[in-house]
């Protein structure tokens, strides 16, 4: 008890405590509820019904002005499920045509997290025009239904899906992450619809409305003062010709491959060609969307979403040599006349890489035309194991540095939602493959030819016969000609890039053969008239099947204003179907019509051949 | 005095009856307010949480009753009986209870839920009682550093501190709850006023200053010389010996600790705990729509609600589900909204009067077991209400614990009202027996 009178004391302090914190506290009160307003300002906020305005997306055109994509009107039915009070149940279903459990599923989902009955929620999504007809009439006696205007994408011809891209509703994580969209908003998923989602989208209206503690809408807040019109989204110049796409998917139809067409003096994408392809129409609209997503992504035999343009890696094969011709003659190790034998391979006599027959040894030219395997091994020898450099790794390394400057092996820096680098083998990976110092030359030798480990995107192919049109320059492939307006485009892509080999007659003498492929060489059956076009094709094995045909041209020779690069898949010979498919595209394009009785057969023959169908076609020999 | 013996409200204090009543009707008629809707206007509809919460007070009356009724030597008998069972049921609810938000801390009996680590609070105030009024806790002040005499003098607050840790490791542990695990800590203020070393307290509540401060402080380097400077800056103000000296630089040596283990404790909390802190500290990037939303939401609410408030069921904030939680641990944002400033500071004063009436009847007790009792009482109380407020106007963390008497729920209304009126009880008897 003594204890306690000593300790009596404590009470005081306890006590004085207790009181100071709770003085803390009344002065924050204070504070918040008396001086500062913020708090005040807010609680008005949250008092607020947000009405959003959608606002309209942005057109896309073509490079002639032809309307891509357009939008149509599609409307969601709204609901408030508290207000549902009194609704006329049975008739939102006939309407509807759902079911009364339908209806309270929906109901009920409207009402959990992160819904609330207070708030408004998706019942129906994009109603048919007939069922907003029927329901419009009888929307009065639906209460804590509305209709919310939104609009969905048309694309007044099914061409170039896998370019354009489509529009789907955001996904739950980013839309938490956004600041912008919320839970429900579309959002450009693929393509340019996704690469240039911020200028297509727009920006969201709003409407103020005051609502009072039960939640009904009193008023417009300051008669409207605040309240935001729905910004449309700005149009987009797609720098594709939809003719050109159009025809090129035609005769891509029924064969897996790719496509790409580039004006060489500006780096626009004439069209980007991934085939199978699907009507990008399908990918529009709620139930429909996801009924036809799942249908194409299940598909896994032709894989129709798969962008094969920009995301499939394919190896050059033949159509590399032309940079091998560029980087030898940029060393001085080779010129305009210097000639390799070539017998059915490499080393001569039979051995591998095989070469097909072709008359013997060629010189530069020829060997472009021809495609001399043979030539082109001894050329990537010749590189690599350069006296110049005191070990071969180093000889190597010269040759991917320069081949890199080409375009494969780095990232584009493209305005597609793909920018895949593809592959320059590294002196690091041959030395976990085959051991350190226990590989030369030799041994990569197909890599000289284009094939191995060597793998580019079909849009890489087409940047490298760009360069080669250029005569040693490129601009970054775009797909968008402008923003807004014709013309107004980011400065990246108005700036040129400068490839390893620069001199014009070293270029002039790969190009003479790639115009000789058409007059005599390779792909001479696919020569057309009145147009001097250059080519080269290509043969790529591959571990998945017969040899993908590649070909790679531009045209005309001079000022050249169109390039390709087509890829069939398992197809066997590059000058078979690549070249024709090629010449023919850039025949309409230059020319605008097919006109010649023999050349209107080739196209028969390429819109006819389906190898995807199993319609095998005739295969000829050489 | 025979005629008192029939009476169960003799020397019941009037006074602490009075306000009891007072905070729970306020509490009941704020609790339909917030969750207030125009389709369930009746508030004796025990579909909804005001019918409920009726039906919770009746039990509280029929308990408060009940214990009146009983006779005050019960209470302190079954001490000792109260904190094992007790025990025993909060380790049974973790195999028994039924999972709620991710933990096993309720018994389910049709509609309604028990939570045994809410009567924790009152058996543990118990057997503290009993164990410190048997013993002499006084400790020596003199500093020493022989272990020797460390544990002869400190032997009985190592075993009160025992009685006090066991239910809060056991349900912060086992139970997953932190908001009643903290409140066990309160009761280190009954040690102190039972003699425990203010030495304690000091270091206690400089901890946590400079914990809060080292998360605040992002220079640490520069945070440990300024306490370098401030240690021998104080060595001119006292007596220059050794003594002090080693004194000062232990406490420099001790909060350096404090400071450089602060990054590793906060670095091993819970995400939502990190969080929380970083809201209350205005850390880093608080996202408004999520982690900072009940804080944010729960200001806004007492903030809009001025001198007078928006008016009874006026309240457009808590109307409209803005403030999660309203009900329970929000239930202030309902008052601060609707009743305002004036409103808010009357519950305030309220249970501040309550508290400090308890004290106030503790003090006056012959035996050192009422006492400690009803220290044990007022602090528990104040602990609920200090963190409370306190997360709803962004001065604490959130931590979820209710307000006493106020909040919905039936487990905290009626440990709440055992645990006060035991002391009631034993206040009545205060004269006929000495313990």
């Amino acid at each position: 008890m003594s204890s306690n009178a000593q300790l009596g004391d404590r009470k005081f302090i306890i006590g004085g405590f207790f009181c100071l914190i709770v003085l803390i506290y009344i002065c924050r009160l204070f504070y918040i509820q008396l001086i500062d307003d913020q708090y005040l300002r807010s609680a008005q906020n949250n008092a607020f019904r947000y009405q959003t305005e959608y606002p309209v997306r942005g057109y896309v055109f073509d490079r002639n002005g032809k309307l891509l994509v357009y939008n149509s009107p599609s409307y969601d039915l709204m609901v408030i499920p508290r207000e549902t009070k009194g609704c006329d149940t049975a008739s939102v279903c006939e309407v509807l045509q759902i079911t009364k459990q339908e209806y309270l599923r929906r109901i009920k989902k409207a009402c959990q997290a992160p819904n609330s009955p207070r708030k408004e929620s998706v019942f129906e999504k994009q109603m048919s025009p007939r069922t907003y007809a029927a329901l419009q009439e009888k929307l009065y006696r639906f209460k804590g239904f509305f209709v919310q205007k939104r609009t969905v994408r048309k694309y007044p011809r099914p061409i170039a899906a896998h370019l354009l891209g489509y529009v789907g509703e955001i996904s739950k994580e980013k839309a938490e992450k956004s600041t912008y969209y919320k839970e429900g908003d579309y959002i450009g998923i693929s393509g340019i619809e996704n690469s240039y989602e911020s200028v297509l989208c727009g920006k969201k209206g709003t409407q103020i409305a005051i609502t009072d503690v039960h939640n009904k809408v009193i008023g417009k807040y300051m008669d409207g003062k605040y309240d935001t019109a729905a910004i449309s989204g700005k149009a987009l110049y797609c720098s594709i010709d939809m003719d050109l796409q159009e025809y090129g998917e035609r005769l891509m139809h029924g064969k897996k491959g790719a496509l790409v067409a580039i004006e060489p003096s500006t780096g626009e994408i004439l069209c980007l060609i991934s085939s199978p392809s699907y009507d990008p129409n399908l990918l529009v609209g709620g139930k429909e969307r996801s009924r036809n997503f799942t249908k194409l992504y299940y598909d896994t035999i032709n894989r129709p979403l798969y962008n094969r343009a920009l995301t499939a890696t394919y190896p050059p094969g033949s159509t590399f040599k032309l940079i091998d011709a560029l980087i030898a003659q940029n060393d001085g190790l080779i010129s305009k006349s210097t000639v390799f034998p070539c017998n059915n391979g490499y080393p001569p006599g039979g051995g591998k890489p095989k070469c097909h027959p072709h008359g013997g040894g060629k010189d530069l030219i020829w060997s472009v035309a021809v495609s001399c395997n043979s030539y082109y091994s001894y050329v990537f020898r010749e590189i690599v194991d350069q006296r110049k450099y005191p070990h071969f790794i180093d000889g190597y390394n010269h040759w991917r540095d320069m081949v890199k400057t080409f375009g494969p092996g780095t990232s584009l820096g493209t305005d597609l939602p793909f920018d895949k680098p593809g592959n320059v083998p590294s002196v690091k990976y041959y030395d976990k493959v085959f051991g350190k110092d226990h590989w030369r030359s030799n041994t990569i030798i197909s890599l000289g030819i284009g094939q191995a480990e060597l793998l580019l995107v079909p849009l890489q192919m087409a940047n490298v016969a760009t360069i080669v049109a250029n005569r040693g320059y490129y601009y970054v492939p775009h797909s968008i000609s402008g923003v807004g307006k014709p013309g107004v485009l980011d400065k990246r892509f108005k700036e040129k890039h400068y490839a390893g080999v620069q001199k014009q007659e070293y270029y002039e003498n790969v190009i003479e053969g790639m115009q000789k492929c058409f007059e005599g060489g390779t792909a001479s059956r696919s020569k057309i008239p009145d147009i001097i076009a250059c080519g080269k094709t290509g043969t790529a094995q591959n571990p998945h099947g017969a040899d993908h045909a590649e070909f790679q041209a531009f045209a005309p020779r001079e000022n050249p204003k169109i390039v390709i690069a087509c890829i069939v898949e398992n197809a066997g010979f590059g000058h078979m179907w690549a070249a024709p498919i090629t010449s023919l595209m850039i025949e309409k394009y230059l020319k605008g019509t097919i006109t010649s009785p023999a050349r209107l057969e080739i196209e028969k023959r390429m819109l006819e051949a389906d190898f995807i169908n199993g319609k095998t076609p005739i295969v000829e020999t050489k | 005095m025979a005629r008192n013996d029939k009476d169960i409200f003799y020397g019941v204090d009037r006074v602490t009856l009075l306000v009891y009543i007072l905070l729970v009707v306020m509490g009941w008629l704020n609790i339909y307010a917030a969750v207030f809707d125009e389709e369930h206007q009746n508030i004796f509809d025990t579909s909804q949480k005001y019918g409920k919460q009726l039906i919770w007070i009746t039990g509280a009356a029929i308990i408060a009753f009940s214990i009146l009724v009983i006779d005050a030597n019960f209470y302190t008998a079954f001490a000792y009986f109260f904190y094992g069972f007790f025990i025993i049921a909060n380790i049974l609810v973790v195999f028994l209870g039924r999972e709620v938000k991710g933990s096993r801390s309720w018994f389910r009996f049709g509609d309604f839920g028990i939570q045994p680590a809410e009567f924790m609070k009152f058996a543990t105030n118990l057997a503290l009682a009993k164990f410190l009024s048997n013993q002499n806790i006084v400790v020596n002040q003199q500093f020493r550093l022989k272990l020797k005499d460390l544990i002869k003098n400190y032997k009985n607050t190592f075993i009160a501190l025992l009685f006090i840790l066991v239910p809060l490791i056991l349900i912060k542990k086992l139970q997953d709850e932190t908001g009643l695990a903290i409140v066990f800590i309160a009761f280190i203020i009954v040690l102190y006023r039972e003699g425990l070393s203010v030495g304690f307290l000091i270091f206690g509540l400089l901890a946590a200053v400079l914990f809060v401060v080292a998360l605040v402080v992002t220079n640490l380097t520069g945070l440990l010389i300024t306490l370098a400077v401030i240690s021998s800056a104080s060595f001119l103000f006292v007596k220059r010996n050794k003594k002090n000296l080693i004194l000062i630089v232990l406490v420099y040596l001790s909060a350096a600790g404090v400071v450089l283990a602060t990054n590793y404790v906060y670095n091993h909390l819970e995400p939502h705990q990190k969080v929380r802190i970083d809201v209350l500290l205005g850390r880093g990037n608080v996202n408004l729509k999520k982690e900072g939303y009940n804080v944010n939401q729960a200001k806004i609410a007492i903030g809009s609600g001025g001198f007078f408030g928006k008016g009874y069921l006026q309240g457009t904030q808590t109307k409209y589900d803005f403030v999660p939680e309203q009900d329970t641990d929000f239930i202030f944002c309902t008052v601060g909204e609707e009743w305002g400033f004036l409103g808010s500071t009357i519950v305030i004063f309220l249970e501040l009067f309550l508290i400090l009436r308890v004290i106030f009847l503790a003090e006056r007790q012959r035996s050192d077991y009422s006492r400690i009792y009803g220290y044990g009482v007022a602090v528990v109380l104040f602990f609920h209400l200090a963190v409370n407020i306190g997360m709803t106007i962004g001065l604490m963390p959130v931590i979820g614990i209710p307000l006493p008497f106020f909040s919905y729920g039936g487990s905290s209304l009626w440990s709440f009202t055992i645990l006060l009126f035991i002391f009631i009880k034993l206040d009545a008897n205060r004269l006929l027996i000495l313990r």
